[in-house]
C-alpha cells in the first residue's frame, strides 16, 4: 500500500513538472522580493504599492490576527451570554437565546457575511450624517467611527462636512466580518457553555444552594469553574474555527492573509507559492493549538485496558 | 400474643394539585426580580420591534414583480417582487431556462429519498435499502441534469446551478469523503506505524487549514497535478476538493465510533477465531457507524453550508445564483438584500428540516431496539 502512495505521489509530481514546463510557470520563492504593485486597503503598518509582496503578506497576516483575535473577544462574551441565557428558568429568555443559536447555526457563515456587508454599504447613511450609536459610537456607509487614544487624551469622532473627522475608523469590510464571525461563532460558543454548565451534576447546585448561596453565588463559585474543565477544550477549537473562517475576508473584500495571497497569486501564476504560504499561515496557529490541547486531553483521559 | 389485625393504614395523602397556568406563567417568567426585568425588557423590545417588522415584511411589501412599486416602497417595505421575478434565476443558476424542470425534477426526487431516509431510517436493518436508494437516486439526479440521452439536450455542468448543484456537491462529497473516512479512520486507530502516521498527518493538515485554500488548491493546482493535456472541469475539481476536505473531519467523527465500542468486543471476536480484518469490518465497523450517525448527519449538514463557498472558485450554486440573478441587472440589483433573505430561508429551513429528521429518526430508534 505504502509503495501505491509513493508511486502516486511520484506520478503526481512528475505530471506537474510537466504542466509548469509546458505552460511556461516558473517556480520558486525569488518574486517575493518584488515590487507588489497593488495598494491594500487597510494596513495595520504603513503599506505602498511600491513595496515587497513579503511585506503585502505580512500586512495580510496581521489583517488576519487582527479581525480574529477582535472576534475572539466579542464571540467570547456574547456566546457566553447567550449560554447562559439559554439555561435561564426565565422561559422567555432561554427561548429567545434558543432561537438565536437556531438561527445563526443553520446558515451558512458567507451568506450572513454577505447580507452583513450589504446592509452596510446600502442601508447606512452617508459618512456625512452618521446614525449615532450612543454618544462616542457613529456608524455610516464610511464604517464604524470611535475614540481613539491621541497624545495625552482620547481623539473623539465628530461627523464632518463629507466625513467623520478625528477619533479612528474601522472600514465597513472590517466591521462586516468582525460582526458576522462574532454572531455566528456566538451561536456555536452558547452551545459549547450550555454543553459544559449541564455537565455539572444537578447535585453541586443544589447542595450548593442548601448551604445559604445565591443563585449568582452557586453559578459563579461552584458552578462555572467546574464547568470550565468541559468547555475549555472545545472553545479552543471555536477559536481556530474563527480564525479559520476570517479566510472568508476574500468574499467581501478584507484585505486578510488570503484575499492577499489571492491578488499576488494573479498577478504572478506562482500558485504553488502562494497557496502553500496561506496554508501555512493556517497550519501554525491551528498545529500550535492542538498539539497544546492534546497534551491536556491525554492528561485528563480515562484508560481502558 | 395475638397478632392484631385492627391495623388501618392511613390514607395516603392526596398530592398537591399542580400550579395553574398563571402561577406557572408567573413562576417561570417572574421567578425573581432579575427574571421579572428581564421579561419586561425582552417584551418592551418585542413590541418596539415586531410591529416595525411586520410592517415592513408583510403589510407594506410588494409582493408582484413590479420594480416601480419596489422603488416607491424602498424604505418602508420589502420588495418580495424581486424572488418573484427571479426566483428561477436563483434555484436553478444558468441552467437553460427551457429545461428547467429537468433540475426541478432531481430536487424532488431527493427530497423524496430525504422524507423516506427520515421516515425508514429509525428501523433496524434499513441501511443497506438506503445506501442503495441514495446511489440510484444520485445516480439518476445526476443523469437528468447532465442530459444526453433518450432525447434530453445535453447540458454542460458549466451551466449546472442553484439549489441542486448545492445538494449536488453536498450529496457527491459526502459519499466520496465516507470511504477514504472509514480507511483513513481504521488506518489511524490501528494501521501499522507508518500509515498510522501518515494518515494522522493528513487529517491534521486537512483540518488546519481552511476550506478556502482546499477549493484555491482544487481550481489552482489539480490542473498542474494531472497528465498534461487531460482538463478536467472544474465541478469535477472542486468535488475532488470537497470530498478531500470531508474526509478528514469524517474520519475522526468515525474514530470516535470506533473508540466508543468496547475493547471487549474486539477481544470476544479475536478469540472466536475471526482475522483482525474481519473483527473490524464485521463487528467494530458496525457498531461505531451506528453509534456516529447523528454526527454524520451533522457533517452532511456541515458540508451542504460549506457548499456555498464554491462560489469563490465561480461555481453558481444557491449563493452564487443570487449574485448572479441580481449583480448584472440594474433595475433589481436595488433589492439584493431581499434576495438574501430568500437564499437564508432556503438554508435555514433545508438544515432545520435535516436536524428535525434526524432527531425524529434518532428518537424511534432508540425507542425500537
Amino acid at each position: 500500500m505504502l509503495i501505491a502512495l509513493a508511486l502516486l505521489l511520484a506520478w503526481l509530481a512528475r505530471n506537474t513538472l510537466a504542466n509548469m514546463a509546458a505552460r511556461g510557470i516558473q517556480a520558486g520563492w525569488d518574486f517575493i522580493g518584488d515590487a507588489a504593485g497593488f495598494d491594500i486597503g487597510e494596513a495595520p503598518i504603513a503599506f505602498d504599492a511600491g513595496q515587497s509582496y513579503g511585506r503585502a503578506f505580512l500586512v495580510g497576516v496581521l489583517n488576519t490576527l487582527r479581525v480574529a483575535l477582535a472576534g475572539i473577544a466579542t464571540a467570547t462574551l456574547l456566546g457566553g451570554a447567550i449560554g447562559l441565557a439559554r439555561l435561564s428558568r426565565n422561559a422567555l429568555l432561554s427561548r429567545l437565546a434558543g432561537l438565536y443559536v437556531e438561527l445563526f447555526r443553520n446558515v451558512p457563515l458567507l451568506v450572513q457575511l454577505l447580507l452583513w456587508y450589504l446592509l452596510l454599504v446600502e442601508y447606512l447613511p452617508d459618512p456625512g450624517e452618521p446614525l449615532r450609536l450612543g454618544s462616542w459610537l457613529l456608524l455610516s456607509k464610511g464604517g464604524l467611527s470611535l475614540p481613539w487614544p491621541d497624545e495625552g487624551g482620547w481623539s473623539l469622532p465628530q461627523p464632518g462636512p463629507f466625513a467623520v473627522e478625528g477619533g479612528a475608523t474601522l472600514t465597513p469590510e472590517f466591521v462586516a466580518l468582525w460582526g458576522g464571525l462574532s454572531l455566528y461563532t456566538a451561536a456555536f460558543i452558547a452551545e459549547v457553555v450550555r454543553g459544559g454548565v449541564l455537565a455539572v451534576p444537578r447535585g453541586q447546585t443544589e447542595a450548593a444552594l442548601s448551604i445559604g448561596l445565591s443563585r449568582a453565588q452557586v453559578l459563579r463559585r461552584v458552578v462555572l469553574p467546574q464547568a470550565l474543565r468541559v468547555i475549555v477544550p472545545p472553545l479552543a477549537n471555536q477559536y481556530l474555527n474563527l480564525t479559520k473562517n476570517s479566510s472568508l475576508a476574500v468574499a467581501i473584500g478584507y484585505p486578510d492573509v488570503v484575499s492577499i495571497a489571492n491578488t499576488a497569486l494573479n498577478q504572478t501564476g506562482r500558485a504553488l507559492e502562494c497557496i502553500s504560504l496561506i496554508m501555512a499561515v493556517y497550519l501554525c496557529t491551528s498545529l500550535l493549538t492542538a498539539a497544546l490541547m492534546h497534551a491536556l486531553d491525554r492528561r485528563a483521559a480515562i484508560r481502558e485496558r | 400474643m395475638e397478632p392484631r389485625d385492627d391495623f388501618q393504614p392511613i390514607p395516603a395523602r392526596r398530592p398537591p394539585p399542580p400550579p395553574g397556568l398563571a402561577a406557572r406563567l408567573r413562576e417561570r417568567l417572574f421567578g425573581g426580580w432579575l427574571s421579572g426585568a428581564a421579561t419586561l425588557a425582552i417584551l418592551a423590545l418585542g413590541a418596539w420591534a415586531l410591529p416595525r417588522l411586520l410592517d415592513w415584511g408583510l403589510w407594506q411589501a410588494v409582493w408582484v414583480p413590479d420594480a416601480e412599486a419596489c422603488q416607491a416602497a424602498r424604505g418602508h417595505g420589502a420588495c418580495w417582487g424581486v424572488v418573484a421575478e427571479k426566483h428561477r434565476l436563483i434555484l436553478f443558476g444558468r441552467y437553460p431556462f427551457e429545461e428547467h424542470w429537468r433540475p426541478a425534477t432531481t430536487l424532488a426526487l431527493w427530497g423524496l429519498l430525504a422524507l423516506w431516509s427520515v421516515l425508514r431510517g429509525g428501523h433496524p436493518g434499513g441501511e443497506r435499502a438506503l445506501a442503495w436508494g441514495w446511489l440510484v437516486g444520485l445516480l439518476a439526479g445526476v443523469g437528468l441534469l447532465r442530459g444526453g440521452f433518450a432525447g434530453l439536450p445535453p447540458v454542460s455542468t458549466d451551466q449546472w446551478g442553484g439549489l441542486p448543484l448545492t445538494l449536488l456537491l453536498a450529496l457527491v462529497a459526502i459519499a466520496l469523503a465516507f470511504p477514504l473516512a472509514v480507511a483513513l479512520a481504521l488506518a489511524r486507530r490501528s494501521g501499522p506505524p507508518l500509515l498510522r502516521g501518515l494518515a494522522t498527518l493528513y487529517i491534521e493538515l486537512v483540518r488546519g487549514v481552511p476550506l478556502v485554500s482546499v477549493l484555491f488548491m482544487a481550481s489552482f493546482i489539480f490542473p498542474l497535478l494531472l497528465p498534461p493535456g487531460s482538463n478536467p472541469d472544474v465541478l469535477l475539481r472542486v468535488l475532488a476538493g470537497l470530498s478531500l476536505f470531508a474526509a478528514a473531519y469524517l474520519a475522526e467523527t468515525i474514530r470516535a465510533g470506533l473508540q466508543s465500542v468496547p475493547l471487549a468486543q474486539a477481544q470476544a471476536a479475536r478469540s472466536l477465531g475471526l482475522t483482525p480484518w474481519q473483527v473490524q469490518r464485521l463487528v467494530l465497523l458496525p457498531q461505531a457507524l451506528r453509534a456516529v450517525m447523528p454526527a454524520l448527519l451533522n457533517s452532511f449538514i456541515s458540508t451542504f453550508k460549506d457548499s456555498s463557498l464554491v462560489t469563490i472558485v465561480s461555481l453558481y450554486e444557491l449563493t452564487g445564483a443570487l449574485g448572479l440573478a441580481l449583480s448584472g441587472d440594474p433595475v433589481w440589483r436595488p433589492f439584493k438584500v431581499e434576495g438574501y433573505l430568500f437564499v437564508t430561508a432556503i438554508y435555514f429551513i433545508g438544515c432545520a428540516a435535516m436536524s428535525a429528521g434526524g432527531r425524529w429518526a434518532e428518537a424511534r430508534w432508540r425507542r425500537g431496539s
